[in-house]
């Protein structure tokens, strides 16, 4: 049997409700670069995980434990993921 | 009484935090390397600033993981004194020990220097020997210090008088003005502020020795951790 491989990438933001400085500066930065269309920057993070999981649902599975578990921080952050064969 | 100093890797201030409690206060004292598990004969714990884990995801994010860790949850659940200094305050907000979270700071820079905080609580092990709004100066050295809570955490930490110490002119942004906190049981302190940079003269500032001392004097009176 040929093992399938799965890779989850998760992007991690902070929630709406906490202010984000460097997303605010990053602003700032475009808007004095005269991009007059920048009405809100967010920063956040961007993660690839590589998973030799059964099927697409453990896979989706485990990435979203990991998310909880350790990558992202609930308190501050939300997380979304998309899981896809490679 | 003995005092431990967790080391991770990446721990900068241990030998700070050794020096004070060893020379300064002259207590007994310990390393403790992160992947001992054994607290036993410990009867403070103090997790030192540094960059655990080169404060790779969130700060203390990965360190809150170390094998140390379920044996520092539990000491402090059965009521031992646990206090977190700048990344051992990041590391135990991480392990749900303390509420809240860190953010970078609202300037976005690192900010290195002396502080003035007012003491809010005395009532702690950690500030009896404080006077309530007394003004200490102590140093903070860090990128996220900028204290994160939600408004219903925030109106539980005033109801519970869990703020022990505010900033005098807020340097990062920090919800309330916060700088140190209690945990509810009161035995877990994590603060932003250097207290082992600011322990002797030499270094500018006593103040930050009565933290150690406010320590001391809990122990001294008897503080087990059965009775918390």
């Amino acid at each position: 049997m040929i093992a399938v491989m799965y890779e989850a990438q998760v992007k991690i933001t902070l929630k709406k409700t906490v202010a984000d400085p460097q997303g605010l500066t990053v602003k700032h930065a475009l808007e004095a670069l005269n991009f007059k269309d920048v009405s809100g920057v967010r920063m956040g993070k961007f993660i690839t995980l590589q998973l030799n999981s059964k099927d697409k649902g453990t896979a989706e599975a485990e990435a979203g434990g990991m998310c909880q578990k350790l990558l992202a921080n609930p308190i501050i952050e939300d997380f979304s993921l998309e899981v896809k064969e490679i | 009484m003995k005092f431990g100093v967790v080391v991770f890797p990446g721990s900068n201030c241990d030998r700070d935090c050794f020096h004070v409690v060893k020379e300064v206060i002259k207590q007994p004292v310990e390393y403790i390397w992160h992947k001992s598990t054994q607290l036993d004969h410990f009867d403070c714990i103090i997790i030192p600033g540094g960059f655990s884990y080169g404060d790779y995801l969130r700060c203390g994010a990965i360190a809150r993981f170390s094998p140390i860790m379920d044996s520092i949850i539990k000491f402090a659940n059965d009521g031992g004194l646990v206090i977190g200094i700048c990344n051992g305050f990041q590391v135990l907000l991480e392990a749900g020990l303390l509420p809240g979270a860190m953010l970078r700071n609202k300037n976005l820079h690192f900010i290195c220097k002396y502080v003035d905080l007012k003491v809010e609580a005395t009532a702690s092990p950690f500030s009896s020997q404080y006077k309530k709004g007394q003004v200490v100066r102590i140093p903070i050295a860090h990128n996220e210090g900028n204290y994160y809570i939600d408004d219903k955490g925030l109106a539980e930490l005033k109801k519970n008088d869990q703020i022990i110490f505010r900033y005098a002119d807020n340097p990062n942004g920090a919800v309330d003005d916060i700088a140190g906190i209690v945990n509810k049981k009161r035995n877990v302190l994590g603060m932003m502020p250097h207290p082992e940079r600011s322990s002797e003269i030499e270094l500018g500032s006593e103040d930050g020795v009565y933290v150690f001392k406010s320590i001391v004097k809990t122990l001294t009176l008897g503080f087990s951790r059965s009775k918390v």
